[in-house]
């Protein structure tokens, strides 16, 4: 269809059920897993699998793998701005009771 | 509704602004817009997550036991309804796209209903949290140590799936605008950029409860 790059893009239906498949699956997985005991990796993989349902989302059910590169970069910008906003602000918080400052 | 500028376009679009020069770039600009705007969305709970995150490295195991209060059950049930909302939303998309009314309309009736049913069980958690007194403020009370520290994961429970909430109840009215103007027969495989859109958000509301879940409910359940 020489219109699917103009009029948007129609995502075949089975991408559809395959990525619903995946996300109940994966939920299935993060409540499993959340009852074993894995030290610090409990949190780890429950993020891990957090991001990859919420990658799979905006991929196939937002069409961002079917969206321009525009569109693409203000995604990405948002997640990382997003990140400047955690990151910065636990290097403060996390940092403080190596010091002894006053005020932790 | 037909503006000069669009009469004199020869095939213009009943639904083509005249700023734009077709229906493609219009589209391109709803779907940039909503993003931006979805990025601002982002950043709006990012704050709330933000406050999670630094509480609970500081109080990490009074926010593990104050976890247990919560119902995993209904919290998995509702992750699903949401999950299957999204499946119904895109497949809603889906016959938009491929010109199919009446398809439309049902996924997006079926995507209202998941909704609904998401904030039916969320009201009856909500309730059961009220009864035990868990509800933040001078009622509060709760059982063991860490009080305190128990009350500030509440406030962030209750603000962060009361803000989802929230959204879903504006995805509930969106979505019921969608299934009045498709019954009205506006949208076609060349034009449906309204339900893509709503979708964007509906999807986006579903992201934020991926995330809420496993960060509510399911820390510290081991041991």
């Amino acid at each position: 269809m020489a219109e699917a790059g103009i009029h948007g893009h129609t995502v075949p239906l089975r991408v559809y059920f395959g990525v619903f498949g995946a996300l109940m699956v994966l939920t299935a997985v993060t409540v499993a897993v959340a009852f074993m005991d894995l030290g610090p990796w409990n949190t780890i993989v429950a993020m891990g699998i957090a991001v990859t349902k919420a990658t799979l989302v905006i991929l196939f059910f937002m069409h961002v793998r079917y969206s321009d590169r525009l569109t693409r970069i203000v995604v990405a910008a948002g997640f990382f701005w997003f990140a400047i906003l955690v990151v910065l602000t636990l290097s403060d918080f996390l940092s403080r009771p190596w010091l002894g400052v006053p005020g932790r | 509704m037909h503006s000069p500028a669009v009469a004199e376009r020869p095939h213009g679009h009943p639904a083509l602004a005249h700023h734009f020069e077709s229906l493609a770039q219009q589209k391109q600009a709803s779907s940039l817009g909503m993003w931006v705007f979805l990025v601002t969305e982002i950043l709006f709970f990012g704050g709330a997550f933000l406050a999670y995150i630094v509480y609970r490295s500081a109080y990490p195991e009074a926010f593990a036991g104050a976890s247990h209060h919560l119902d995993v059950t209904l919290g998995a049930i509702n992750t699903a309804v949401l999950i299957v909302s999204s499946l119904t939303m895109a497949l809603a998309v889906h016959a938009a796209q491929t010109g199919r009314r009446r398809g439309t309309i049902g996924f997006l009736l079926a995507t209202m209903v998941l909704g609904a049913a998401f904030l039916v069980i969320k009201a009856v958690e909500y309730g059961h949290k009220f009864e035990d007194g868990l509800l933040p403020g001078p009622h509060f009370s709760y059982p063991g140590g860490g009080a305190r520290q128990a009350e500030l994961f509440f406030s962030i429970y209750f603000a962060m799936t009361g803000l989802h909430a929230l959204h879903m109840i504006v995805g509930l009215g969106l979505l019921a605008t969608l299934v009045w103007l498709a019954a009205r027969g506006r949208f076609s495989p060349g034009y449906n950029t309204p339900v893509e859109m709503i979708g964007l958000y509906w999807h986006f509301v579903d992201i934020v409860w991926i995330f809420l879940f496993p960060l509510l409910y399911l820390i510290g359940r081991h041991g």
